[in-house]
Parts: structure tokens; sequence; C-alpha cells
């Protein structure tokens, strides 16, 4: 529609000028599509959404993004029938006409869950015994049992869930959020993906895609922090040159580009200047935010991590940091979901890697008190089969777990169901769509008002089809 | 809110400004309603709500479910409705968002007053080429001349109008520099620029633009568009984002565009190249267009689905190309704005259906490669083909001497076979773990697990009837023949990943009596690996490496040990056999396939090395039980084996090894290869599972005008292009002028490129888009001379520095009363501190480039996992548009700068302002080294002064001189930075050692690191990476 992108435009924009473009036989609609296109030379700092659509319970996201697809079997999706029903086949009427992976052609098995569940917290959540330390939060957490999606490959699910489409190009949430929000603060991008390698199972490849801004301008997409060199690229200066000397470089850049700009008028000059302080504010802050320096002994060991050493538990710890530090939208990728075969092994492996540090992040942004406007995603990008692939699970789109926390959701509390084996959710479904409808409802945005207009079409997070706000889970 | 209190404001206005125009359907008021009815109310049957369409004037005006009373406002349900305070009824339904401002309802209550009059939509109407606006011979109030071209024309016509004064021509230096970018992405010469601004004539700068349009860079920068276009890219772009060759595609490209390929021509080669009658080389590799969408390796890929996301991609892909349109929308139903129906998206895919392809590309193996050699490898082909037929001929030819051989070898073999015993083993057993088995021609084949070492046991009896094995003295002459297998690694004979095996000792024993080996030889040894070592007990072994895929032989010839034989008792009758292989080299070079024999005559030759089994048996046969094709096979074993031939078959050997390996390097390229057409069907709701949907043929979208056609044939991809190309195509000549237009002025005369349907922003100067459209038709197709018509312009040479009451009444520069000015593109931002360092390669076109990339970038990467290694040498500094374009992580730097990562089509790059950018341009090494190559190049000015060599460095960079201003910047900062690197040398090395350029002996100086610094400073400029 545009509309949002007018309303920051106006600010900066003379309306006097806006009535004269009009008077130019330029149609009104016209004129709104060109605002619209014009969004990329607005504030840095502005949202486009201003005022908000109502008043927001969320201020800030971390999404620990368990990528390959955990199985909700062995994590938050307890079946005792599916235990009853191993080794005996599918009903059919269940599995026809269903897309499967790689059990394409294969018999499709019952396969029991792997591990007991245990009660969990005043709530008595029921939580795999694997994950005792998150079992320890279950009164902060709410379960979806019902998640269902659309694409069965790691690639365009991912894409799907990043990005409310399994086409490449499109924003990811993270874009969105700064788009529609601004930026807090002013030496860190507004929008950080953490990744880390697991030892239980095959790293997924993750593509750019799932942090870019798509068609929105780019200063809007994720910033990568690298586990190896410089956190962010190009961050360190050249090799000779000190910094007094790199500071003094960045201010001569930045005086005799406004000297030019006297000479030409040229108001990105002005945010060159701008972007350039920030670059250089950056090589000091985020150094000092990634080396973990003064992070006391007792925190690592909360943690379970003995330094920044890019594991899952030292990025969880750096993912505090940064939201600590005003970063809206912060991904942490765990890689080793990905179990085929032998899921047994694997996931205890990757639960032991996973679990500790993700209930020591969420206690401690309880402690910090970040907590309350924080909305904390855990999950994959799809779940798992009951079925048998060997020892193993296949990808499973039909149903799985994703697991909501802050001082925004009702913890202690689950949402949905799939039914007895596990295969397909049919209580209160959610798709993927309607998490990120709900997700920009607490950010204070009404997600069928939030677009960009792209190729003739006012794109949204939500897509085309109809998305719901789970008002049900919300505190 | 405010949103409304804008449009209130044309209303307010309205009496003056729009009363007095009437209402244009296009411009006024298709806008409002593709944007806030059609979606319910237009094209798409599917989702139409309450019967009522309003994209078409029959319907909407129908007394029968109409809602629109021609002329009669007040009487149209429309209007009410739009109007309605009552929630229930009011349009759009509130969830649809807010309601029309009353300046949306006034226009729409105009419209229908003045007779509700609808146009078909501008880009689909018939393109005819509309009178140029004549104008007075001076332009009011400026005092310039009067238009000279019929650009400006019609952009001074609308200024005129507008009673907008155009601005004046850009300073020389701006200007040159502006037309080099836009034509070769490239910095001009500063010579070029000296020359034009001594004597800038019209004539000169007619020789400028003629100077450029020829250089081979201008093929350069068309394609770094059409590459973002056509979505170009080295890799599959899913999951494992494995690497694929396509770098022809891009030459072909270069070419076209360099050699002016008429765009009709241009569309054909790379849509039906293949399909064109006696297709060249380049034309089928300009076919490469249909392979190079995203594709998938990832396991557990349904091949269907995968299929049906190409397919779909292409019709994305075509449409936006040529057809500056959305029809990829209508995949799952019919478009909501445009007349594209669902059916018409899978008419128009299957055009695509003959596209030889897989739905998932296995281990990154592509099918339909084709090879394209340059010029110097076909010659080398050639002359390799020509070298190994006639020695082929030399090896089949026969002389007296090999006649006469061959007789002699044939007796030989027969005679030798009749010398051998087979072993026939009765037991045999691998001491760790693997499955040994006896085939019928009594050779021993190895599978299941393959240890590390192993060590085989042969145990087996001799037949009686056979002839004795051992000699009178105790001599016996083993055989092993080592056999290749379809199932071993390599064929064989070894069980190692190559195809070797080491053979390390062979214990015999006869009746428990031990044979000691007294000597060896072998058909054939590897390096280092000689028999002897299989009875010398030396570590190394016995191996056959390169004879991999084929027979050997070892032979051994021993004696029973002495304390067992018994001279003078006559033969031994040997019953019974046991023979132990040791192979104790690791990682599995084990014996894949053997079989053994044995003699009793120590002069066993090995004439039967390399000769197959069944010739073994024909040579048994006499002359005239023979027939041509027995007598063939022997003569090629006979040549095979003979040593005279040695030598001929030494220089086969080594052709053929040198034409195999040129073959692999030859680039290919994934061109596009016609099969039987799958079958398309309409996907309900785009679902591939869903096969229930009527079968397509390929055909035009209906409601644009259709080709005259044989309706009996099926259509192919040629008619398609010849469709896009055809005169009475309104959308590919207007789609494509409109992208020029927007290369040399930053946006389109239709602002939205890649969307000229309902849903895009009507053109500000239709009739110029027009006349464009039919100026490109007319001159066939003629890009060249578009381009030289456009940068001709007044239009196009004005400053781009407007005064602020322009700048006011025109923010977007919609009216062209100025020149546009913007951040250069990535690749130019790489190739222009490379072009004015010196470092720039200029070869143009081959394969892809690897520069610098912080290490540690592709470790998202998997399946493989991949590390990056830079290039070295010139490849190294080469233009942006070369690099590598790996999708799933586009090279840091050209990200940082807007470039796409092209996994679908990109019409028109964003342009950012970034902190990323920042740092690129400070600490990216390309940039650090650009920075000591042009401060060595300053070095060598001769002049001892600062502020000459400033000015040098300023003019090279920037074709400007310092102005007063800038000088005691620069200086403040060569001087501090002189101090610092003076007080510590230690700085100055490894600053100056940054990149792959070496520094010339002695050239390490703190003046050079300081001036460093200046011209990291000068590249990091603003002004050096904008186009004004």
């Amino acid at each position: 529609m545009g509309k949002l992108s007018l309303a920051s435009q106006t600010a900066t924009w003379n309306r006097r000028s806006f009535l004269r473009q009009t008077g130019l036989g330029i149609g009104p609609a016209a004129a709104l599509t060109m605002l619209s296109a014009e969004a990329s030379s607005s504030k840095l700092n502005e949202g486009v959404v201003s005022p908000l659509h109502h008043s927001p319970r969320v201020k800030r996201v971390l999404h620990l993004c368990m990528a390959g697809g955990p199985s909700h079997l062995e994590t938050f999706d307890e079946k005792p029938t599916l235990r009853d029903q191993h080794g005996k086949p599918m009903p059919e009427s269940m599995t026809k006409g269903q897309q499967v992976a790689q059990l394409q052609g294969k018999p499709l098995n019952c396969f029991a869950p792997q591990f007991d569940f245990a009660s969990f917290g005043e709530s008595g959540q029921r939580i795999c015994s694997l994950f005792p330390q998150i079992g320890s939060i279950a009164d902060d957490l709410c379960i979806i049992r019902s998640m269902h999606t659309d694409q069965i490959n790691h690639d365009p699910a991912h894409t799907l869930f990043n990005t409310g489409s399994s086409q490449a190009g499109r924003p990811s949430m993270g874009s969105w959020m700064l788009y529609g929000l601004g930026q807090e603060c002013d030496d860190l991008p507004g929008y950080v993906v953490l990744t880390s390698v697991g030892k239980g199972g095959q790293a997924q490849p993750i593509a750019a895609r799932q942090w870019s801004s798509g068609f929105l301008p780019s200063r809007f997409q994720g910033v990568q922090f690298q586990s190896q060199g410089a956190p962010v690229l190009y961050l360190n200066r050249p090799a000779g040159v000190s910094a007094e000397q790199q500071r003094r470089l960045v201010d001569t850049v930045n005086q005799l580009n406004r000297g030019f700009d006297d000479a030409v008028d040229d108001p990105e000059i002005a945010t060159r200047i701008q972007q350039y302080e920030m670059a250089f504010r950056m090589q000091t802050s985020v150094p000092e935010l990634t080396s973990l320096e003064g992070v006391s002994k007792q925190t690592m060991e909360a943690y379970g991590t003995e330094g920044a050493d890019g594991t899952f538990a030292s990025n969880c710890l750096l993912a505090r940091r940064l939201l600590e530090r005003g970063v809206r939208f912060v991904q942490v990728y765990h890689r080793a979901w990905d179990h085929h075969g032998n899921i047994k092994k694997s996931m205890e492996v990757t639960a032991r890697e996973v679990d500790r540090a993700t209930a020591a992040l969420i206690r401690d942004l309880k402690q910090s008190g970040l907590y309350e406007d924080t909305l904390i995603v855990w999950g994959g990008e799809f779940g798992r089969t009951p079925m048998a692939q060997g020892t193993g699970r296949d990808h499973h789109i039909k149903g799985f777990s994703l697991v909501l926390s802050g001082g925004a959701v009702q913890g202690g509390t689950s949402y949905g169901s799939t039914d007895d084996l596990g295969y397909a959710a049919v209580e209160q479904p959610v798709h993927v769509r309607d998490f990120h409808a709900t997700l920009l409802h607490l950010l204070g945005i009404d997600h069928r008002r939030f677009a960009y207009r792209f190729q003739g079409l006012d794109q949204r997070l939500t897509g085309v089809e109809e998305a719901r706000v789970l008002q049900e889970i919300m505190a | 809110m405010i949103r409304k209190l804008v449009l209130a404001c044309p209303l307010l206005l309205g009496s003056q400004a729009l009363a007095d125009q009437p209402i244009e359907f296009n411009r006024d008021v298709r806008p409002i309603l593709s944007n806030r009815c059609f979606a319910c109310h237009g094209p798409d049957e599917g989702s139409r709500a309450a019967g009522l369409r309003l994209d078409d004037r029959q319907a909407a005006t129908s007394l029968d479910g109409g809602a629109i009373v021609a002329g009669r406002s007040e009487k149209s349900e429309l209007i009410r409705r739009i109007e309605s305070h009552d929630e229930l009824e009011v349009m759009p339904p509130q969830e649809h968002g807010e309601p029309l401002s009353q300046a949306e309802i006034e226009l729409l209550r105009r419209w229908i007053d003045q007779g509700a009059e609808y146009q078909r939509h501008w880009a689909f109407t018939k393109l005819l080429r509309p009178q140029v606006p004549r104008m007075g011979a001076r332009v009011p109030g400026t005092g310039m001349s009067g238009p000279r071209s019929a650009i400006d024309a019609f952009i001074r016509k609308k200024l005129a109008d507008e009673g907008i004064v155009p601005t004046e021509a850009a300073d020389v230096r701006t200007l040159v520099r502006r037309l080099a970018f836009d034509l070769t992405g490239l910095p001009p010469d500063p010579k070029q620029v000296e020359d034009y601004a001594a004597r800038p004539s019209q004539r000169a700068y007619a020789d400028f633009v003629e100077h450029l349009l020829k250089s081979p860079h201008f093929g350069e920068r068309m394609a770094m568009y059409w590459l973002d276009l056509v979505r170009y890219a080295d890799s599959l772009g899913y999951h494992g984002d494995q690497p694929r060759s396509v770098s022809p595609y891009r030459d072909y490209v270069i070419k076209a565009f360099n050699e002016n390929k008429p765009f009709d021509q241009f569309t054909t080669e790379q849509l039906a190249g293949d399909l064109l009658p006696d297709a060249t080389l380049w034309q089928r590799v300009a076919s490469t267009y249909n392979r190079l969408n995203r594709a998938s390796g990832e396991g557990g890929v349904q091949p269907k689905e995968y299929l049906a996301k190409y397919s779909a991609d292409r019709v994305r892909t075509t449409g936006a190309v040529w057809l500056g349109t959305t029809i990829g929308c209508a995949e799952c139903h019919d478009h909501k704005f445009d007349p594209f129906t669902a059916e018409d998206f899978y008419h128009f895919a299957a055009f695509f259906a003959d596209i030889k392809e897989q739905g998932i590309v296995k281990s990154a193996v592509h099918i339909e490669k084709l090879p394209v050699p340059t010029p110097e490898q076909t010659q080398r082909l050639d002359a390799l083909t020509r070298a190994l037929e006639a020695t082929e001929k030399e090896f089949q030819a026969d002389t007296p001497e090999l006649v006469a051989a061959r007789v002699e070898w044939e007796r030989e073999l027969r005679s030798d076979s009749e010398r051998w015993t087979w072993l026939q083993p009765t037991s045999v057993e691998s001491q760790n773990g693997a499955t040994l088995g006896v085939l019928d021609d009594h050779s021993v084949l190895a599978s299941g697990p393959n240890p590390e070492t192993d060590g085989y046991l042969v145990r087996g009896q001799f037949l009686e009837g056979d002839a004795s094995p051992l000699s009178v003295d105790g001599l016996i002459v083993l055989r092993i023949e080592l056999l290749p297998d379809k199932s071993l690694p390599r064929s064989g004979p070894g069980r190692a990943s190559n195809g070797n095996l080491v053979l390390h000792a062979v214990e015999m024993s006869i009746d428990e009596r031990r044979v000691t080996w007294q000597s060896a030889r072998a058909s054939h040894s590897q390096v280092h690996h000689a028999p002897e070592y299989v009875i010398n007990g030396h570590k190394h072994g016995w191996a056959i490496l390169p004879r991999a895929g084929q027979p050997s032989q070892l032979v051994l010839v021993g004696r029973l040990s002495p304390r067992d034989a018994a001279p003078g008792e006559g033969p031994l009758d040997g019953t019974s056999f046991e023979i132990r292989l040791r192979q104790s080299h690791g990682s599995g070079h084990n014996l894949g396939r053997f079989r053994l024999a044995v003699s009793n005559e120590a002069e066993t030759g090995l004439v039967s090395g390399n000769v197959p089994d069944h010739v073994w048996s024909l040579v048994k046969l006499s002359e005239e039980e023979r027939d041509g094709s027995q007598n063939q096979q022997i003569n090629e074993a006979f040549r095979n084996a003979t040593p005279l031939l040695q030598g001929v078959r030494d220089e086969l050997a080594r052709l053929r090894k040198q034409k195999k390996e040129l073959q692999a390097s030859i680039v290919t390229t994934l061109a596009t290869t016609a099969t039987d057409p799958r079958t398309i069907r309409v996907l309900p709701r785009g679902d591939w599972m869903d096969d229930s949907g009527d079968v397509m043929v390929p055909a035009f979208p209906g409601f644009l005008p259709q080709a005259n056609r044989d309706s009996s044939q099926r259509l192919t991809r040629l008619d398609l292009a010849h469709w896009l190309t055809s005169r009475d195509n309104p959308l590919v000549a207007r789609t494509f002028v409109n992208r020029l237009w927007m290369l040399m002025f930053g946006s389109g005369l239709a602002r939205n490129v890649d969307d000229l349907g309902s849903q895009g922003e009507p053109p500000t100067h239709p009739e110029l888009l027009d006349w464009l459209a039919m100026e490109f038709i007319d001159s066939g197709w003629d890009v060249k001379h578009m381009l030289r018509l456009i940068v001709s312009s007044e239009t196009y040479r004005q400053s781009s520095r407007a005064p602020e009451t322009l700048v006011s009444v025109d923010p977007y520069n919609r009216l062209y009363a100025r020149q546009s000015r913007w951040r250069l593109e990535a690749e130019m931002v790489r190739d222009n501190a490379l072009a004015v360092s010196g470092l720039l390669h200029r070869q143009i076109g081959g394969v892809s480039a690897k520069p610098y990339q912080p290490a540690g970038y592709w470790s998202q990467l998997n399946f493989p996992r991949r590390s990056y290694e830079h290039d070295r040498g010139p490849s190294q500094f080469r233009r942006g548009l070369y690099t590598h374009w790996q999708r799933t992580f586009l090279h840091p730097s050209l990200l940082a700068f807007d470039a796409p990562p092209r996994e679908e089509c990109t019409a028109q790059r964003s342009r950012s302002n970034t902190p990323l950018q920042s740092l690129v341009l400070l600490n990216d090494p390309t940039f650090v080294e650009a920075a000591r190559s042009l401060a060595s190049a300053a070095m060598g000015v001769q002049t001892s002064a600062f502020r000459e060599r400033l000015h040098w460095v300023m003019q090279r960079a920037l074709m400007r001189e310092p102005r007063a201003d800038e000088i005691p910047l620069f200086e403040a900062l060569y001087n501090k930075g002189l101090e610092h690197y003076r007080a510590s040398p230690e700085d100055i090395e490894k600053l100056l050692s940054i990149g792959a350029t070496p520094l010339p002996d002695g050239a390490a100086s703190a003046e050079l690191a300081a001036w460093t610094s200046v011209a990291r400073a000068i590249l990091n400029l603003h002004e050096s990476i904008t186009r004004y």
C-alpha cells in the first residue's frame, strides 16, 4: 500500500512539494507508490510504523533457531501411543498422498520415542527428560505443539520460516522488524545472526538469504557475526594502521565529504558521514562485545562455555550482551538437528549442547529485566516423522513444536496438539504465518497493515493468505 | 492519518489543478481501482466477490450486476458504497484497509460523471509512434537553443507546460566521468578527460560517445545489468549451493552487446538458440539462459516438486525479463490485477517443457554439459585428433616384419598356454574379514568389507591328469594374474579407491613343503614397486598404477626347499598346495580379483601378459577355423602385446592422455537440449501434488496479440522468441527501452521497471516511452543506437545539481529538468578503485574470478564443506562482474553495495548507504592494496612537492584538481602519517605488504606509507563511488 513508507516520508518531506507533484499530472495513487519506492532514504533510526498500530508487548526478539528440524517427539511432544505402535505400519489413512522426503518409496513404520518425558515445574509441563535445564524453566515456557508448514526440504522450509515465503528474495522477519520499528542502538547493527555447528549431526548449510532484507533496502539486513577472524566482516583495520590513524582517516574523509557536499548539494553525503561514524564506533564496540571479557567464571559455567569459542553456549552468552546493548533481533543458530539416522545418540549430544545454555540465557534475561519485553522463540523449520528412517526420523511438516517465552506470553502453558501418533496438528493448528502475525502483533504491528510495495504487490511478511494472531497465548 | 491529510490536499487544490484537465482513466482512475478494488472485483474469477468486476467497462456498467451508471455518479452503487459509513456496507471492507480518501472518492465521482470511460491499460495497447512535439527555436528563459533531439522535445514540452526551466549542461569533467561509467562501468582515462576538456565541442562529445560504445568494456557494463535480469550465478542456489559452470554464457552476453547483436536475435538465441537450424556453438551457449534457474541437490528432494519449481521460476523470470510484467503471480490463481489467467501461466510454462533437466542435481553432477573451447583449444584439439588418427593408422599398418612376428607370437602363445596349469582353489580365506569367492574361470574375487590390510590364504588340490607342477629338479613357476572387475573401484584389479593394490609377499607350499622364490618378474610394475620386492621382503611391495582397470601379471620362479627335496628320486608328485598372499600397505590396498597358475618351465614368459582370456583360446584355432572378427581380436591382442609396436603404443597413450587432459580443461556450460516435452498441467493453487488440472500446450497469453501460426503444430521456444520480438508485441520494446532509460537516468520513465502492469506506476512521459520503443523496433532492435540517442540528448547532459526551487518542486526528478545522481553499482565501486590505481586486469570474458574474501565466510556452506581460495596472479584484479557468484553467500564486498544474490530476476537494485559499505572501503584488502598502488604511482611523479603529487593523484582518481579547502586536510593527513611511520617503521612493512602485488625492493618507505593513507582517503570519498 505504501502507506507506511509515506508516514515516514512526510516527516522529512515538504508538504508543498507533494502538492506540486500531484499538480503535475501524476495521479495521487501513483504518487503514493512513488513515495514507497523512495523509502530508502528515510532516517536510519526511525521505523516506518510510527506511531505503532497498538501498544507493543515486546521490544526485541531472540530466535534460537534449531536448524535441521528437531524432532518434536524427542523434545516437547510426548506420544505414548507411538511407543505402543513401534514397528507397526503407520495408518495409511494418515500418510496416503502426503509428502515425504527421504522416505520416498520406503515402508512407513512407527518409530517409538527414544526417551522418556517428565513433568516439570509447578505447571507440570511434559518435556523430554533430555532437557532437564529447559525443564527447570518450564513455568516460563509456552509450548506450541501444533505447528505446521508447507515445505519439506531444509532450504525452502527455512526460507519460509524466516521470510514467510519459500521463494527467494523476500525480507526476513528481522529485516521487517527493523524496517517497521527502526534501530535502537547506534554502535551495533540492529539485527545480528550468530551460528554454531554441533557434534550430533551434519551441519545444515544456512544461506545468507535467511537474514537477507530481500526487496527492502539492504541496511535492514541481518549482520552475521563470524566465528573466525573479525566478528563483523571487514571490521578490523588494516595491518600497519593504528587506531589513531584510522580515526584520523575517517575524520579526514568526513571533512572532505562535507566540503564536497557544499559544492554539490547531495543529501546522501550526510548519511555517508553518519555511516562512517557508525562504522568507526563498531570497530570499538564489537570486539569489546564479542571478547566476553569481564564475564565471570560463574556465568560461563551457567551457560556451559569456557569462553568465546563459537559454540551455541557461548553464542547464547553473546546474544544476551547484544540484547542488553539494544540489538532488536538476535538469531542464534544451532545447525546440527537433521537427525536422519541414529537419532538416539544424536539427540543426546545435541540436547547437551543446547539445554543448559538455553535455560541460562532465559534465566539471565529474567534477572536483568529484559525478559519482560523480549520474545524468545525456540524451534526449527519443521519437525520429524513419527515413522522410522532406519534408526532416525525424516523431515516432517504436518506437525511439530515451537516454544515461546518472555513476559508477553503465558508461561507454563501449552497450545494446540498433534494426533496420538504425533503426525499431524489437529487441535488449534498454527501455520508459520500465524506465528509471524503473532510476532508482529506483539511488536505493536498489525500484520495486515504492514506492507511494502514490490513488483506491483503489497508484500507482507504473512503473505496473501489469512493469518491468525494467537491471542490465546498472550499473557 | 497523515495519508489522509496529504491526499486531501489535491482535493483542496482540485478546483485549480485537477478540474481543468479531464480525468484520464489510466493515469488517474486505474491506480485506485487496481490498488483498492481489483483484488476482489478484478480479473481473477476465483476470488471475485458478488460477481462484480470493475476492470472491464462492460461488466462494471452492466445493468445486471454492474456498479457504475456512466454519467451518473449519484446513481452508481460504487460511489454509494465507498462513501458509506455503515461498516457492513462500506467498500473496501474494513479488513482490507482504510476507506478511500475524499480525494479518491471525488476523483471517481468526476470520472463517472464524465462518462466512466475506460482505457486499455497503457502497456498493453498497440505501439504507435507518437508525434514529436514541435518546439520553438529557443527554450524560454534560458537562452539555450531548442531541442535537437526527439527526446529533448518530449521532455522540454512537458517542462514548458509546467513552467520549469531545464538545468544547464554539466561541467565537462562531470559529464565525461558520468558517460564513461554509464557506458563502460569504468572511469575515463584522465587523458581523454583532458583532451575533451581542452576542446569540448559537439563533435568531440559525439566522438567520445562512439569511442565508449566501441570499447570492449561496453559489453561488460551491459552484461552487468543483463546478468541481474537473467539471474546468472556460478552456484545452484538451494541448500548445499554447489558450484556449476556457466561462464561461457556470460561471455556470450558480453560479446552480444559488444557486437551490437540486434535485440530480437539476442532474444531468440537465448530462449531457443539450440532450436535454430544449424545452430552455432555460441547460439547453443546462449540457450544456457534456460538453465540459469536455481536448482537443488538436497537429499530428499522430490524431483516432481522441484521440476514444478524450476518451471515456475522460468515463467516468472522470462515474464519479468521480456514482458516486464508479473505473470509469475498467476501460478496459483488468475492474476489479481492484470489479465493473465492461471491457464496463461501454464501455457507459458509449456514452452519450456522440452528442456532436458533433472529435478535433483545429485552430487552437483549436471547433465547436458556443452564444452566451449577457446579458439586455441579448438586448434590444439584438432591437431591432437589428427595426430591420433595418424598414429592409429600406423598402429594398424602391416609390415612384413609384423606379419612374421605375429606368426611367432601366436605360436608362443599356444605353447605358453599349454605350459600353464590353472590352480583351482578349494578354499579361500581372508585374514581380516573380506569375502572371497571363486568364479567359474578359477579367479578369486574379493567383496564385502575391505580391511586396511589383509592376507589371503588359498588352498587346493592339483587335479589328476594335470601335468605335474614340479620339474624333476623341484623347479616351480607361479603366475598371479590380476584381473579387472566392474565391482571393484575403478574396475580394479585392486580394492583401493584408485584400483591399486600392493602385494608384499607370496608364501607357497606344496604338500606342506615350502617353496623358496628365486626370481620375480611382472608384465608391469609401478615406479618404486618392483616385482622383486615380493620375494625379498622390501617394504614397498609390488603395485600396478597407473594400470588400473587392466590386467597385469606377476610371475615367480622358485624351488622346493632343499631339505625336503629328494634329488635324484625323479619327478615329485605334488597333490595339494597352499598359497598365502600378504598385503600390508594399508588403506585397503588389497587384491580385488586374481587367478593363479603354475608351470614347471622356468622360461615360461609373460607373453600372454596382456592377452585377454578369449584370445588364448582363439589362437588355438587354425587359420581356416577363425572368422573375420576372431582374426581381428587376435590381431588387436597381438598389436597390444608386441614389442615391435611399443613405441607406437606409447605415442598413442601419450596423445590420448593429452587429448583427455585438454578436453577436461575446456570450460563447459549448461546449454539447452530439447527432448520430448514433459506434460504440463494447471496446478490448482500451485500445488504440484495435484494432478487434476488440465493439460496445457504452449500458447501465448490470451489477451495479448497472437501470432499467425499453423495451429496444428505444437509451438516451440522459437515461436515464443518470435512472438516476443514481433512488431505487435506491445510489451517487449517498452520494457527494454524503459530499462535503458533507467540505466542512463537512474529510474525508468515508468518507475517500476519490473512491472509495467496495472500495479506499476504509469510512465511520466508515455509518448516518449512509446516513441523510444518504436524507434528501437524500427532501428532493427539496435541497442547502441538507442543509447547513442539517449546520451546525446541535452536532457542527459544536464547537470545533476539543481537549484533548491527545482528540488522542492520535483524532489524525485520525475520531469528530468536535471540529471540524477547515484552511488555506483557494486561492481563499479570495485572496478573504479582497481582502474584508478592501475591494478585492473582488463581481460574480457573467461571463467569467474575469486578476489580476496574474509576467511571463514563460507563456513555455513556444506555438502561438501568448502574453503575459499582467492585467485593469485592477474585474475585477482578482474572486474567485479567476473566475481564468482555464490548465490547463498555472495562475495561480501559486492553484497554490501547491494549486488543481488541472483536467486530471482532483479530489474532494479536497491541503493543503500550503510556502515558495512564504509567498512569495506576502509578495510577490505582490495581497497588497501589499490590505495598502495595508487600511492606508488604518485611516488613515481617527478617532483618533491606534496601539492604537485596530490594534484596528480586527484586528476587520476577523480579527474579534477583538489579544491583549496581540501589541500590542507590531505596535507595534515599525510604529515601525521609520515610522523607515525617514521616513528613506527615496523608498520610500514605491514601496511605495504597487504595484497598480492609484490612491493619492489627498496620501495617501502614512510613516504609511500603516508601516501597510501592519502590514497585510502580518496578512495573512501563519497565522490569516488558516486556518479554525478
